[in-house]
């Protein structure tokens, strides 16, 4: 935890959701008695302007939308006349990371109770102002209902009153038979601004005197920089200040971004290419074979797998490193004034920027001010704060250099793909045993990979990766299973990508799956649903895993998708299911064969997510995912040779286009469980379903991503 | 340094950069218009799209010097008044996630249908395939691009 600021208090939490907090303010000092602010989350002032804050940070998953629904639904607002305000690095919100699809599922509480208790605060209010008992009053729409005399009154004008009611601790929370904003396809707020190019993104923010800044940065994993020469960079017209930002990268400071370029690309450093300007990637993948010899950890075991008698299969699968590549390259802006700092930036980690630059520039957490703008896609990337810290080191550089202005450091495409944090590369070992009738009486399945939070010096117990407990479940009840977690080191950063390790695990394991299948001569659904029959909890880790509802989304999607249906001539398809961030993902490829090339026409998606708060922004994230996993299994690689990514721009490192991205139709299984996330698990199941799709054609198995390699 | 007049979204503008400076830059740091977006600077994925001429031009590829009094329009200057027809159709068919592509791709269909008013699912393919969006917002853009057009929605069991 960070030091509390000293303008904001905690004064008192409710424990909810994954330990999050409501913060409270106190009602006192500066704050106007007027405004009735009885949580963190909610202003009301009497002109009858009601503004939710959003703690979680927007990078198009649409939280600026679906977590003030939560929060107007329990309020009984009127939801047209609703302000979004985005919160910036804050104590009051507990944990403000926006990553692992935990928006929604871990603010469902804390959002529902802040509503509730405002709503409750009113009837008092309203109740006191009238003098008749709270129970003949109630909310609705904006406003305050009296039952016996049919007067109203709206919250603005209630504002001043509420704000002197005691704040309940415990209220009562509406039936989701009751909601009236939850669940439906609201517009997002965020919409119109996007269309007529007036959002503001990271890169968009121009405070005034602002200067622009890009960074040369060492070729070469590890390297450092010797030393360099800027003569030439300096007689760019523009360019203000060059200097050495750390042990691997110079600053080019200029009046436009233009003359910042010109000026890097005439600097002249000297590197030392540093430990790894052998490493590629062949040297890579051998560093995952050799790890495979190494006993790992248990994420799951069931039964013993060892004794288990009967038909062996086994089989390896590998994936390549991959890169976030967000539309929007990195940037941030800051400030530093001398004794305090304050930053625009587009990022999922508000607080780990505050905390993150402050030592580095030699301030305390709290005069570092953190404002979140909105990003152009994150998918993970923005869970680093690397683009915070230069600026505010480039700010503080001017500053030192007695030319102090605010600065915004952008990074080219090429600096996105060649210095960034990838997906980890992996190998997986998977084996099975199959009895006499090809079920499989003991599943084995081994995941060798280096860990993105061991590398950044946070190890989860027992050398297993913090995320595994997410991202790697098994969801299918046999007798026989074992999961192991082979930790491998590796120089090549790591993040966290968009479904993290849920799609090497699920490539390998749903892939595996249709592999038992096609070798017991079964239907690869039928076959999935016989292991999912009998109705059991399977826990791993933190989450308990249904096989009925694994099951009830295979068979929504298989109906959906007409399984047993035949195809036309020449059309082929797949089906995967997985298990992530605790929601249930079904999916449903169609393809057919082009010289040798999967044409992807139809992909059908169900997940069950519990409670879906905005069919649209779930539909939205659920196509985006897929499109964006189909990516990853065609051709998303990135490769390393003489210590260098080789990949630069989107001619080697290829997204998908609208050519290629096929219909997908999305079902929520109707639900009033809480939700769970929903920006992750439409992706790990797509590259299995694809991959068994084109076995379905050709007979051949894809053990390799990407598909087109 | 050199000087060079502009005329953008119906103004005139003079501005006083070196003369191999993108097109790009020239709008974003000197006139302020943000709207336009800078993804890859290599002319590979759209997201800076805006209109010279009429006709759709990656400006991150465009030195200044090439459209000196030339007519070029941007996503600030797209609805000359109110909203264009496309950008009533992003908006009816939620299309932006992050919203970042989205003026590139709103400029692209905009020549589109310029041209070809009621474009088939392969004219709309075949224009748009140079914008890349990372949210995978493809199909939504697709459906508003016929909704604007008043043409049917297509697609299916063709692609």
């Amino acid at each position: 935890m960070s030091p509390l600021s000293r303008r904001e208090f905690i004064a008192a939490g409710v424990a909810a959701g994954a330990g999050l907090v409501i913060g409270f303010y106190l009602p006192h000092g500066e704050k106007s008695h007027e405004v009735f602010s009885p949580n963190a989350y909610l202003r009301i002032t009497p002109d009858n302007k009601i503004t939710i804050v959003c703690a979680r940070s927007e990078m198009g998953q649409g939280v600026r939308t679906a977590l003030p629904m939560i929060l107007a639904e329990e309020l009984e607002a009127d939801w047209k006349n609703i302000e979004i305000e985005q919160a910036g690095a804050s104590t009051l919100y507990g944990d403000q990371t926006t990553g692992g699809s935990a928006s929604v599922r871990t603010t469902w509480d804390p959002m529902r109770k802040a509503g509730a208790q405002a709503r409750e605060m009113l009837i008092s209010a309203a109740a006191l102002t009238w003098g008749v008992p709270r129970s003949s009053c109630a909310a609705q729409n904006g406003t305050i209902i009296h039952a016996g005399s049919k007067r109203t009154v709206t919250y603005g004008d209630l504002a001043a009153k509420a704000a002197t009611q005691p704040i309940p601790t415990d209220v009562p929370l509406k039936q989701s038979k009751d909601y009236k904003i939850v669940g439906q396809r609201l517009a997002r707020v965020d919409t119109p601004s996007k269309v007529k190019g007036e959002a503001v993104f990271g890169i968009d923010y121009r405070p005034p005197e602002m200067k622009y800044a890009v960074l040369s940065r060492c070729p070469t994993i590890g390297g450092k920089l010797i030393g360099f020469d800027d003569s030439e960079s300096k007689k760019i017209p523009g360019v203000r200040y060059v200097g050495k930002l750390s042990d691997s990268a110079v600053a080019v400071v200029a009046d436009s971004v233009w003359a910042a370029m010109e000026g890097r690309r005439l600097l002249n450093a000297n590197w030392d290419e540093g430990p790894n300007k052998n490493l590629n990637t062949a040297a890579v993948m051998e560093s995952l074979k050799q790890g495979a010899a190494k006993k790992g950890s248990s994420l799951y075991s069931a039964g013993d797998v060892s004794k288990v008698n009967g038909r062996k299969m086994s089989a390896e699968y590998q994936l390549p490193f991959m890169a976030h590549a967000p539309m929007e390259p990195g940037n941030c802006t800051a400030h530093f004034r001398g004794t305090n700092c304050e930053l625009w930036a587009p990022t999922q980690v508000p607080q780990d920027c505050r905390d993150s630059v402050a030592p580095a520039i030699g301030l305390d957490p709290d005069q570092v001010k953190v404002n979140v703008t909105l990003m152009g896609g994150g998918f993970g990337r923005r869970l680093e704060h690397d683009y915070a810290v230069e600026a505010a080191l480039v700010s503080k550089a001017l500053h030192d250099a007695k030319i102090p202005a605010p600065v915004k450091v952008i990074w080219t495409r090429e600096d996105d793909m060649r210095c960034s944090t990838y997906r980890p590369a992996s190998l997986h070992q998977l084996s099975a045993v199959l009895d006499g009738a090809g079920w499989p009486a003991a599943f084995s399945h081994r995941l060798i990979a280096p860990s993105i939070s061991g590398q950044k010096g946070q190890p989860g117990p027992n050398g297993i990766d913090p995320d595994l407990p997410d991202e790697a479940a098994f969801g299918y009840a046999l007798p026989n299973v074992s999961l192991e977690y082979v930790l491998t080191e590796t120089p090549v950063p790591l993040g966290w990508m968009r479904s993290v390790y849920a799609l090497q695990a699920a490539f390998a394991s749903e892939s595996f799956i249709d592999e038992l299948a096609a070798a017991a001569g079964k239907d690869p659904l039928e076959y999935r649903l016989h292991m999912l029959s009998k109705d059991q909890d399977i826990p791993y880790f933190a989450t308990i895993w249904k096989t009925s509802r694994m099951r009830g989304a295979l068979q929504f999607v298989a109906e959906k998708a007409g399984w047993k249906n035949p195809l036309p001539p020449g059309r082929f398809r797949g089906i995967a299911c997985f298990g992530c961030f605790s929601t249930y993902a079904a999916e449903v490829v169609e393809i057919s064969m082009e010289n040798d090339t999967p044409r992807v026409h139809r992909v059908v998606a169900v997940v069950d997510c519990g409670q879906v708060v905005n069919p649209s922004i779930l539909e939205q994230q659920i196509q985006g995912g897929i499109v964006y996993a189909l990516t990853n299994a065609l051709r998303a690689q990135i490769t390393i040779d003489k210590g260098r990514v080789v990949q630069g721009n989107f001619d080697d490192y290829q997204p998908l286009r609208m050519d290629e991205t096929p219909i997908v139709e999305v079902y929520a299984v109707p639900s009033q469980e809480p939700p769970t996330g929903i920006g992750e698990p439409s992706v790990p199941p797509l590259a299995p379903a694809l991959c068994n799709a084109i076995y379905a054609a050709t007979r051949k198995r894809i053990r390799k991503l990407p598909i087109l390699s | 340094m050199a000087d060079f007049t502009l005329r953008v979204n119906g103004s005139e503008k003079r501005v006083s950069v070196p003369a191999e400076t993108p097109l790009l830059w020239v709008l974003r740091d000197t006139l302020a218009l943000t709207g336009t977006k800078f993804g890859c600077g290599a002319g590979l994925c759209g997201a800076c799209t805006v209109h010279v001429e009429g006709s759709p031009v990656r400006s991150c590829s465009t030195p200044v010097s090439q459209v000196s009094g030339k007519s070029i329009t941007t996503i600030e200057g797209l609805g000359a008044n109110g909203l264009h027809v496309l950008q009533e159709a992003w908006i009816a068919e939620e299309v932006p996630q992050c919203g970042y592509c989205q003026a590139g791709q709103i400029m692209t269909a905009a020549a589109l249908l310029a041209k070809t008013p009621s474009p088939t699912d392969e004219q709309i393919t075949q224009a748009m395939n140079g914008n890349l969006c990372r949210c995978g917002t493809y199909e939504r853009i697709r459906k508003a691009i016929h909704r604007a057009a008043g043409t049917a929605n297509g697609n299916g069991a063709t692609r």
